[in-house]
């Protein structure tokens, strides 16, 4: 085993590798950008080494400012993590020439994966199924029709030089199939100046299931598979293994065609392969196909793991150091079942839009793993993938993890920035996930009802009030009034409607709120505030934002009076002499248009030179003064049109 | 140490107390809550339609949120001018805004204007005299038309009148305790003068006023036309004439502002006395109604009002086996030392001295005074008189006008005569005076007096050779026992500012504790006594 590592990586999985390889006793040397200075990968590990700026240009891509920190620290390898240089032949091929040990796959694997075409090439060679197709070069009527025949309806016809949908035409049965051929192939034409087309299998329903294989560069086992379908614009959101609906027979023909895969390549490491699924109907064992393969730990290996037992950051380190497969294929087995929800600085109103900002607060409840590269008070710049966490959960069953999703998304609570967590805790509710019938298409069907604003209810008002006010922890003599109660107001602003909250303090123990003509009582018994009989939801404050935790965070913002800008002053018309002297120039010619800031006469006064400016933008009506005039303080001397 | 209370609740006396003080409370609370209201119904909308914040909207957004507001005169006022200033038309009080301890004064502009009544005028200066006291930072909420022409004559020419209340702002601004002033309606006359003194004024455009004379007067002496707002509003006196220094778009604006000028004042209190751990008594202030008898006249041990005062109702009495109708001792309110001085039964000799002992020992430690009135007087009689009482009366008297740290004075029973002095009635200067619901004060008692008056008449009458029918006599005295049993009450006292309130005895811990960190906000200075009569 090594004695010290590097991680040439940030965040989450940064600090994912370093659990394991400490855990090992392992050293570890974590790399840093200027904007990760104080992040908790760097917090964890035994040695940090600076290698740049935020950008990823500038540091963590820099495969040689990298390998050189790894060589100066005494690290033996380098675990690349994901994303970054995971997947980059030429830093594998450095890191190896410096001497040192690349925590994946050889240059030559990552290659024979790299490049699609060939990959599928290569897969078809080793018997893995691919998406059946026709890619000749003859471009015969009747060939082609014989072709989609053979692959079976539906088909997609694509123009070979196609993309973006032109010159593809999607053909349910043969009855269609000369006309559609016709079509886009005039289209492909007029698109790109080329008419020849592809015939490919159209899979109605697609399904993205993946398997996880592990090699050592000689022999390979699977892990089973994950079930990647709930994607957002082909953005994972909600993992799970095994799949739903798999078959033992399935399960068995996909992990062979993936281990298949692998040894095709002399794979070392931690793979996937990844598959696309008919789920129109039943799961059958013919109806898969290979996609590609990423030649690294993916994102969603944690549900794996909880499946299975396995650490793979252990199995990688163990393989990379040179000890054969940890586990033999018949010792692997699948216990219960996983999932895992993917946690985002997400506005999703704003169509997901990615979001900064510091979390004032972040608790994941009790007996859940939360995988996590920042902690309260960290920031989520915009250099990087806003991810807080991933939260992953496993159970008996489907159902019962399930639920234990959806109870521990409900208990997470993210202050001081906006979250998916409401989407993530929709689709955990989703009626046809729940069922297993899961697609790709899932999610863009049913958008609305998942991205629905969750409702602001006066007790939400009534605890965020508590917070802005400060009445969460009030002193031994709140509320002390001698005859007469006062009535203090605050106004808060939840989802764009602004609500008048106010509120007499009774006792420390006792407080009546008025929200929207409702009278509310919240009463304190012991630790905890009971607001209209209902316990309190916990709160955040961050600024002028309170978070409150309740329907997966509800985002309230305190308005301070005093953020009210005072407008401009009276008679904004007129520009007068703030102070007695001479008039030294005029710039401003009547009916000429000026805007705010402009100068538009120098007044001399007390041996200094004093621009006079438009306060606003406008048109000048009257010069009132001259070069040369000497005026007093506040004489008029330029005046704007008033304004309509 | 620790007091052991006699008292029965089952006890039928204990019930009957309690049912009586409830209902002398009650009066008490009606007065308070037909006070708080203003002037009325209509006026209050009329008020709100212009977009301002009621008076008392006004002060809970200034202080800090839930913080205790230790309110004075809140019944000032009250039965006077036909009922036409409640609450004397202006709210006084100790509250706090950004954690530190400020007088708040707020004209309610609802009660004729704001107009400054006598008792208006009287309530501003008493809030001035505590702030100027206890080194409070003085927020004014101005909305006042000034001073109240149908009575110009009791408050515009005399000491205690409306240009006092600008003396002690240019007093106070020079002693260092701030002057901020939030105009939020009308400043007119003399009532300029309230912005134009502060160190700091804030104005909310399109309502705030300064101006010495208003539009309908300037059209009378000059015949020049003028709006309000370009006379002297917000627009104006923050941009041209200097008047103002902050603009606010509304109420809230303002009152942000002026917590926001109170947060930058770089004021500490100063260390003064050594707190300990606060900790409640251990009898339960709520007993208070029924230790404490319902009729003035059942003596009882005042000792049991301690016990339900004093934290863990421990107390350290001082010369307990000495001038027994005085009680004095040490003991903490929540953390804060204390000595004790209350009355047990008539002043004589031996208490007198023990009090001003007990005085002059506080002082020199520097221990805030809190006296616990119920007294009848000094006794009297031939005995009493020839061993020299006044003698002693006097020695009590000077160490209490003299000691210079803060006095707090609770009125539990009777003031009554010589002894209201010495028990720092309000010619004494305790920082704060405040009354229960059952408390009566005069002169002498009601039925004394009219004796008093009997007597004398019988004399001159017997003198005359005629005789005077004991009937004759009672009609007589009738009148003058109630004249004093009406001027007396606690309401008449209050209305009159004779004290700073009529309070809920369960709450006087609450009471004394925030009167004494007010209080603390000074620092104590050095007694030097008069010359005691030995």
């Amino acid at each position: 085993m090594f004695d010290r590592i590097l991680i040439a990586n940030r965040g989450e999985i940064a600090c994912r590798v370093m659990e394991t390889a400490q855990g090992l006793g392992v050293s570890c040397v974590a790399v840093y950008s200027d904007a990760d200075a104080g992040a908790k990968h760097v917090a964890m590990a035994d040695v940090a080494v600076h290698i740049g700026g935020a950008a990823p240009a500038e540091s963590y891509l820099r495969g040689d400012v990298i390998i050189q920190a790894a060589l100066d620290t005494g690290a033996q390898a380098i675990h690349p993590g994901y994303g970054f240089l995971s997947e980059n032949p030429e830093f594998v091929e450095a890191v190896e020439v410096a001497g040192l040990t690349f925590i994946g796959p050889s240059a030559l694997a990552i290659r024979a994966m790299g490049l699609k075409d060939a990959a599928k090439a290569l897969m078809v060679e080793a018997g893995v199924p691919v998406v059946p197709g026709y890619h000749g070069a003859d471009q015969d009527d009747a060939l082609l029709a014989a072709e989609a025949e053979a692959i079976g309806y539906p088909v997609l016809i694509k123009a070979v030089a196609g993309g973006g949908g032109k010159g593809m035409r999607l053909v349910e049965d043969a009855s269609g199939f000369a006309a559609a051929l016709a079509s886009a192939r005039s289209e492909a034409q007029t698109a790109f100046g080329n008419s020849d087309v592809l015939v490919e299998k159209f899979v109605t329903q697609p399904r993205h299931i993946e398997v996880q294989v592990f090699g050592d560069g000689t022999s390979a086992v699977h892990l089973f598979e994950r079930d990647c379908s709930l994607q957002r614009r082909h953005q994972k959101v909600i993992e799970e293994a095994p799949a739903p609906g798999m078959t033992e027979e399935m399960r068995a023909a996909m992990g062979a065609a993936a281990v298949r895969a692998a040894t095709a390549i002399g794979y070392c490491g931690a793979g996937t392969v990844e598959f696309i699924v008919d789920g129109s109907g039943e799961l059958k064992p013919d109806n898969f196909f290979f996609m590609e393969m990423n030649t690294r730990l993916q994102v969603e290996h944690p549900v794996t793991e909880a499946i299975t037992g396995v650490d793979l950051v252990e199995w990688q380190l163990r393989v990379a150091a040179g000890e054969g497969l940890p586990t033999a294929q018949e010792h692997l087995s699948i216990n219960g079942h996983a999932f895992e929800a993917r946690l985002y600085a997400e506005d999703v109103p704003a169509g997901f839009l990615p979001a900064t900002g510091t979390l004032s607060h972040l608790r994941f409840p009790d007996g859940v793993r939360a995988d996590s590269g920042v902690r309260a008070g960290d920031t989520i710049s915009p250099f990087y993938d806003p991810m807080i966490a991933k939260v992953i959960v496993q159970g008996p069953t489907r159902a019962v993890a399930l639920k234990r999703l959806s109870a521990a998304l409900k208990a997470t609570q993210v202050g001081g920035t906006v979250t998916n967590l409401a989407f993530l805790g929709a689709l955990a509710g989703h009626a046809g996930f729940g069922r297993g019938e899961v697609d790709t298409g899932l999610i863009a069907r049913d958008l609305e009802t998942l991205t629905a604003a969750p409702e602001v209810a006066p007790r939400h008002l009534v605890v965020a009030g508590m917070a802005a006010l400060d009445l969460l922890e009030p002193g031994e003599m709140a509320g002390f009034t001698l005859w007469q109660l006062l009535r203090h107001s605050v106004t808060l602003v939840a989802q764009e409607v602004r609500h008048e909250v106010s509120v007499e303090v009774l006792s420390p123990v006792r407080q009546r709120w008025y929200v929207n003509e409702e009278e509310i009582i919240a009463e304190r018994l012991g630790e905890c505030w009971q607001i209209g009989g209902v316990p309190a939801p916990a709160v955040a404050v961050a600024g002028s934002l309170v978070t409150v935790f309740d329907r997966y965070g509800l985002t309230i913002a305190v308005v301070d009076p005093l953020d009210q800008a005072v407008g401009a002053a009276g008679d904004g018309n007129l520009i007068e002499a703030p102070m007695p002297g001479l008039v030294k120039a005029v710039d401003a010619v009547p009916g000429q248009a000026v805007s705010q800031g402009d100068r538009l006469a120098v007044l001399e006064a007390m041996k200094m030179e004093h621009s006079l400016l438009a306060a606003r933008d406008g048109v000048v009506a009257e010069v009132l003064a001259a070069a040369g005039d000497q005026v007093e303080a506040g004489a008029a001397l330029i005046r704007l049109e008033a304004e309509a | 140490m620790k007091l052991r209370s006699q008292a029965l609740p089952s006890s039928e006396g204990f019930q009957s107390n309690r049912k009586a003080h409830l209902k002398a409370l009650a009066e008490i609370a009606e007065a308070a809550e037909a006070a708080a209201l203003g002037g009325g119904e209509r006026s209050r909308a009329r008020h709100v339609s212009r977009g301002k914040m009621l008076p008392r909207e006004r002060v809970a957004n200034l202080l800090d949120p839930g913080s205790p507001f230790l309110e004075v005169g809140a019944t000032a006022a009250h039965g006077l001018y036909d009922g036409a200033a409640p609450c004397a038309g202006v709210i006084a009080g100790v509250g706090q805004v950004q954690g530190q301890e400020v007088m708040v004064v707020c004209n309610d502009a609802t009660v004729k204007g704001g107009t400054y009544y006598p008792m208006t005028v009287k309530k501003h200066l008493r809030a001035q005299e505590i702030a100027q006291e206890n080194h409070l930072p003085c927020v004014y909420l101005v909305d006042s038309g000034g001073a109240n022409l149908p009575n110009q004559d009791e408050v515009f020419p005399d000491r205690d009148h409306f240009g006092r209340i600008f003396y002690n702002q240019a007093r106070m601004s020079a002693m260092g305790i701030p002057q901020i002033a939030v105009v939020m309606g009308s400043c007119t006359a003399g009532g300029a003068y309230v912005p134009a003194m502060s160190d700091v004024t804030i104005i909310v455009r399109d309502q705030g006023t300064i101006f010495l004379a208003g539009p309908p007067l300037v059209k009378a002496a000059t015949g020049e036309v003028v709006s309000a707002e370009d006379l002297g509003g917000g627009d104006v006196h923050t941009r041209l004439s200097g008047v103002a220094d902050y603009l606010a778009e509304d109420d809230a604006h303002a009152l942000a502002l002026a917590r926001r000028a109170v947060a930058s004042l770089n004021r500490a209190k100063p260390a003064t006395v050594q707190w300990e751990a606060p900790e409640e008594p251990a009898y339960e202030p709520e007993e208070l109604l029924g230790v404490v008898p319902a009729d003035l006249r059942t003596p009882y041990d005042i000792r049991e009002v301690i016990a339900r005062l004093v934290d863990g109702s421990r107390f350290d009495e001082f010369k307990p086996r000495f001038g027994e109708t005085l009680v004095t001792g040490f003991a903490h309110l929540k953390g804060c030392p204390i000595g004790i001085i209350a009355n047990n039964g008539v002043l004589f000799s031996e208490a007198a001295q023990k009090g001003a002992h007990f005085v002059e020992l506080c002082s020199q430690r520097r221990i805030p005074l809190v006296f616990l009135q119920n007294i009848t007087g000094f006794m009297v009689g031939r005995t009493y008189e020839n061993e020299g009482i006044a003698r002693h009366g006097a020695k009590m008297v000077t160490a209490v006008a003299s000691t210079n740290v803060p006095k707090v004075t609770l009125l539990v029973g009777g003031s009554f005569g010589a002894g209201n002095y010495g028990m720092a009635g309000r010619a004494y200067s305790p920082r704060f005076l405040w009354t229960w619901p059952n408390s009566r004060i005069s002169v002498m008692g009601g039925p004394q007096a009219a004796g008093v008056l009997a007597t004398v008449k019988r004399d001159a009458i017997e003198r005359a050779g005629e005789s005077w029918s004991a009937e004759a006599e009672a009609a007589f005295k009738q009148p003058t026992i109630d004249m004093f049993e009406r001027q007396s009450h606690p309401l008449y006292a209050s209305a009159r500012l004779w004290d700073d309130g009529v309070i809920d005895p369960r709450r006087s811990r609450d009471v004394l504790f925030l009167s004494l960190s007010a209080a603390l906000n000074a620092p104590i200075e050095e007694t030097r006594f008069g010359v005691f009569r030995m």
